[in-house]
């Protein structure tokens, strides 16, 4: 707890008795940190651009909060987008955007920093610029506003927002914040300026300061070059990593929101990275190479994060939990220990085999939980496309596991609009679904049905190709190509012999096409993301809020074209907007899969065979352990 | 119910900006506020089980109180000091513990036991009425009948909120009302409806969102109905 908690609200209590919730922007959280302003140098507003409950959730935040409030000199407070009710009204009484912890303007911090998850937030981050009172446009920014820093996912390909931001934070928060911030620091005791300062952090490893760089075009709208528009600014810029992911920042205390919040639980990061490289996926290629944490570790954060928050339930948190070689052993552990005092324990992305389903019968109710499985595409064809390593009989055989173990739901993930998709593999989606309820019927006597009958929830994605995967040069389906694949799903499915056990859902096209325009967009969008805002579009990943025609107007008005972003296949040579960048896996690794992808070969996951993709080059995690048999 | 367990009966405080934290997040709140203290709270069977307990009487968003009530048990404790020190380390600034008392096993829990509720109430700055109180209350309260319209959606009731107010009184120089009102679940009667009805004599209305309320204690009747006894809830123990 802290040393004073301010009592008073920016919020007056009229306003807080009028709008939704007022608990999301009154902070004193349990574990929220508060500090003496006056024994503080720097003043950090870490922003998650969507609602609180959203925000709230995100693990990165809570472990940046938590390494920030571990420097004396640093105040780390977080900031989330207002709601529309909220918004309006400050809007209307002119009342500036603050920190929940001190209820301070943000304008008045040192830093704010955003992180970028997702590309419907990006209406977002203009809000929340707008509501601090801080112009749009880094350029427009003096020295009387803080320097706003973008982080996360997105800012693989930051190009899109290079205007609205004055740094990005390229790569893993944990190792160069304090470097920038003595950098800051240094720079304000010399009154250097913030021009000053920004120049001399695009010289600091994983920074990207973009009003120093340039990009030309092509007459046919690709890019000509990329370049720094001064000496000693770097050209390429390589993404922070954390070597040893054990001896690091962790929140044994992490923030306990008095309004239930999407992730309502303890989350332990068992492992970062990924040992398998879908095609499709771009965290696998990101957060490259994997890299496991200590199981005793674990175990001490686990307990020591239920004592401190008091939560009923822990979850495992990780792109794919069942690789993570203590698994067996940190789950008993975790069933010993929660058994002890009615903690429940949350398995998410565990793949379905009779280990898993052994611990999920132990931890849930068999009869209302229900089981996952993502083979993403619905023919043996496109799943090696897409080098997703899971086959039918796999599927067949886990389903058959559950349903033995008294399972009779069963939730299938896939994707439409994958390249080199036919008509054929959209058709094996309505039969693997088939296949899998008759398989319950075969083998699940009447009497023995527990809920009479079986499930099938088959769920659909529209494909967005996304930066620094294998299909970065691939074409995305037009919304009319997405809609005519859903419809075919859908009569597929409903000309199966099960079709009564069958529930099939899909998404909308409109937003993943306008997805697919932000993910490989360059800087050209920079104004057109700002004057769709002007219009009045936020909370765009919010379907209710979403204005597609507004998007599709404005795109026009600036002469960019929908199609030149998303429905076209890039070449070999094209300049991508953000191959300034380096993620660790190499273009030509990428380009390599690319041609795999083609010929419809896989490739094996970095537990079975280094595939050389670049990311050695870091020199630590699953790229430095010897492998077995090798 | 097994009878090794321990009925406690939790008496807090809430104020500052936790006014705005609602009911069912404040339930949130110790629920995961009881197991950081580690205190051994019992919990009911099945699949999902969760811990025993009641709360006395839901307090509105915005309001602050001095006596709040939550009834848990326990299997174990250490001692009622203890608890309480526990349980304050584990709250917020804002949440404040200051009684914890063993129940006697006869008693009825704190939601079933509310009769009445004592209340401080005065008017924010700048949305006083005209209406001059000092000169108004006594003739408001020799009425026999004080009729109030509750409205709801489902059409408007009258009601008399005579036999409710059990208390009334008002200071000039603090500009404060103190109210014993009726707080049971068949007869409940809030403050702003008691202030509504007395400025409604002179023909005033309430300004929106005028009042500050400071729920002071919550009471259960330990007489009779006509003759009623109130005692307040942290005055039930073993
Ligand atoms: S298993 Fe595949 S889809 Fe999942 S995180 Fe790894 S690479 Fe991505
Ligand atoms: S270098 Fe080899 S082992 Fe390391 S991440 Fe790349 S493919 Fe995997």
């Amino acid at each position: 707890m802290g040393i004073n908690t301010s009592q008073r609200l920016a919020l007056s209590d009229d306003i807080l008795m009028k709008i939704e919730k007022p608990e999301r922007y009154i902070g004193h959280e349990v574990n929220s940190v508060v500090k003496d302003r006056d024994n503080i140098s720097v003043r950090f507003a870490m922003c998650f651009p969507d609602v609180y409950e959203i925000g709230m959730s995100h693990l990165g935040i809570q472990i940046l909060y938590d390494m920030f409030n571990s420097m004396e000199d640093v105040w780390c407070e977080r900031v989330y987008s207002p709601w529309t009710d909220l918004d309006a009204i400050m809007r209307e009484q002119n009342i500036p955007l603050f920190a929940l912890e001190s209820q301070d303007p943000i304008k008045g911090f040192d830093f704010l920093g955003i992180t970028i998850q997702y590309e419907m937030c990006y209406t977002n981050i203009l809000q929340v610029l707008d509501l601090a009172q801080i112009p749009l446009n880094a350029e427009e920014r003096g020295e009387d506003c803080p320097i706003v820093i973008g982080g996360g996912p997105c800012v693989y390909n930051p190009e899109p927002l290079a205007d609205f931001f004055d740094l990005f934070y390229i790569g893993e928060g944990e190792t160069q914040y304090r470097n920038l911030l003595d950098l800051y620091i240094e720079c304000r005791e010399k009154g250097l300026g913030r021009v000053e300062f920004l120049r001399r952090a695009a010289k600091l490893p994983g920074m990207y300061v973009p009003r120093f760089y340039r990009t030309a075009y092509n007459e046919d709208g690709t890019i000509q070059s990329f370049t720094p528009t001064e000496e000693g600014i770097p050209e390429r810029i390589t993404k922070e990593i954390v070597m040893d992911v054990t001896d690091t920042y962790y929140p044994m205390k992490p923030i306990v929101p008095f309004i239930k919040v999407t992730q309502d639980r303890v989350v332990l990061e068992i492992q970062r990275g990924c040992i398998r490289g879908c095609r499709f996926c771009q965290a696998g290629q990101l957060y490259r190479p994997v890299r496991e944490r200590d199981v005793d570790t674990l175990k001490k954060w686990a307990v020591e994060m239920l004592k401190n928050t008091g939560h009923e339930e822990i979850s495992l948190s990780s792109l794919s939990s069942s690789d993570y070689s203590k698994l067996p052993e940190l789950i008993d552990f975790l069933i010993n220990e929660c058994g002890k005092n009615h903690t429940n324990i949350s398995l998410p992305s565990l793949r379905i085999d009779a280990f898993s389903l052994d611990v999920m019968g132990k931890v849930q109710d068999v009869r209302k939980s229900s089981l996952t499985f993502a083979p993403e595409a619905g023919s043996q064809r496109l799943r090696n496309v897409i080098n997703k390593g899971l086959t039918e009989e796999v599927i067949l055989k886990g389903a058959g596991l559950a349903f033995e173990g008294g399972w009779t739901r069963v939730k299938l993930y896939f994707m439409l609009g994958l390249p080199t998709e036919t008509e054929e593999d959209i058709e094996g989606i309505a039969e693997l679904s088939n296949k899998t309820a008759a398989l319950f019927y075969d083998m699940v006597p009447k009497d023995k049905r527990t809920n009479g009958r079986v499930q099938i929830v088959a769920s659909t994605s529209f494909f967005v190709p996304k930066p620094f995967t294998p299909f970065q040069w691939a074409s995305q389906c037009t919304k009319d190509e997405f809609i005519e694949k859903a419809y075919q799903t859908r009569t597929a499915i409903a000309r199966q012999l099960n079709q009564k056990s069958i529930k099939y859902n899909w998404h909308e096209a409109d937003a993943s096409v306008l997805e697919g325009v932000l993910a490989r967009g360059d800087r050209r969008l920079c104004q057109v993301i700002r004057r769709v805002y002007e219009k009045g579009s936020f909370y765009d990943a919010w379907g209710e809020y979403y204005d597609n025609e507004r998007w599709l107007e404005t795109m026009e008005e600036y002469g960019l074209s929908v199609d030149f972003y998303t429905h076209r296949e890039r070449a070999a040579d094209e300049i991508l907007p953000w191959d300034f960048i380096d993620c660790g896996v190499s273009r030509e690794f990428l380009w390599r899969e690319w041609e795999k992808a083609k010929r419809e070969e896989i490739s094996e996951n970095c537990s079975l065979k280094c595939q050389g993709c670049g990311a050695a080059k870091f020199g630590c995690g699953i790229c430095v352990v010897p492998r077995e048999g090798v | 119910m097994a009878n090794d367990r321990i009925k406690l009966r939790i008496k807090f405080r809430k104020y500052g900006p936790i006014r705005f934290i609602g009911h069912l997040d404040v339930m949130r709140f110790f629920q995961k506020a009881i197991r950081r203290a580690g205190i051994d709270v019992a919990y009911t069977g099945g699949f999902s089980p969760h811990q025993i307990m009641t709360f006395a009487a839901p307090l509105g968003v915005g309001l602050e109180s001095n006596g709040e009530y939550m009834d848990i048990e326990v299997c174990s404790i250490t001692s009622c000091q203890d608890i309480m020190e526990r349980l304050n380390g584990a709250s917020v600034p804002g949440i404040e513990i200051v009684s914890v008392n063993v129940l006697p096993d006869t008693a009825g829990n704190a939601m079933a036991s509310v009769a009445a509720a004592a209340y401080t109430v005065s008017f924010r700055q700048g949305r006083e009425p005209l209406t001059d109180i000092a000169e108004a209350l006594p003739v408001f309260l020799a009425k026999n009948k004080i009729p109030y319209i509750k409205k709801a959606k489902k059409g408007n009731r009258e009601l008399d909120l005579k036999p409710g107010i059990y208390k009334l009184t008002y200071l000039k120089a603090e500009n404060t009302f103190f109210m014993l009102l009726d707080a049971s679940s068949a007869g409940n009667i809030k403050p702003g409806q008691v202030i509504e009805a007395l400025l409604a004599e002179s023909g005033e209305s309430l300004q929106e969102n005028a009042l500050l309320i400071t729920r002071e204690d919550v009471y259960a009747n330990m007489g009779t109905k006509d003759k009623p006894e109130f005692v307040t809830l942290d005055a039930i123990q073993a």
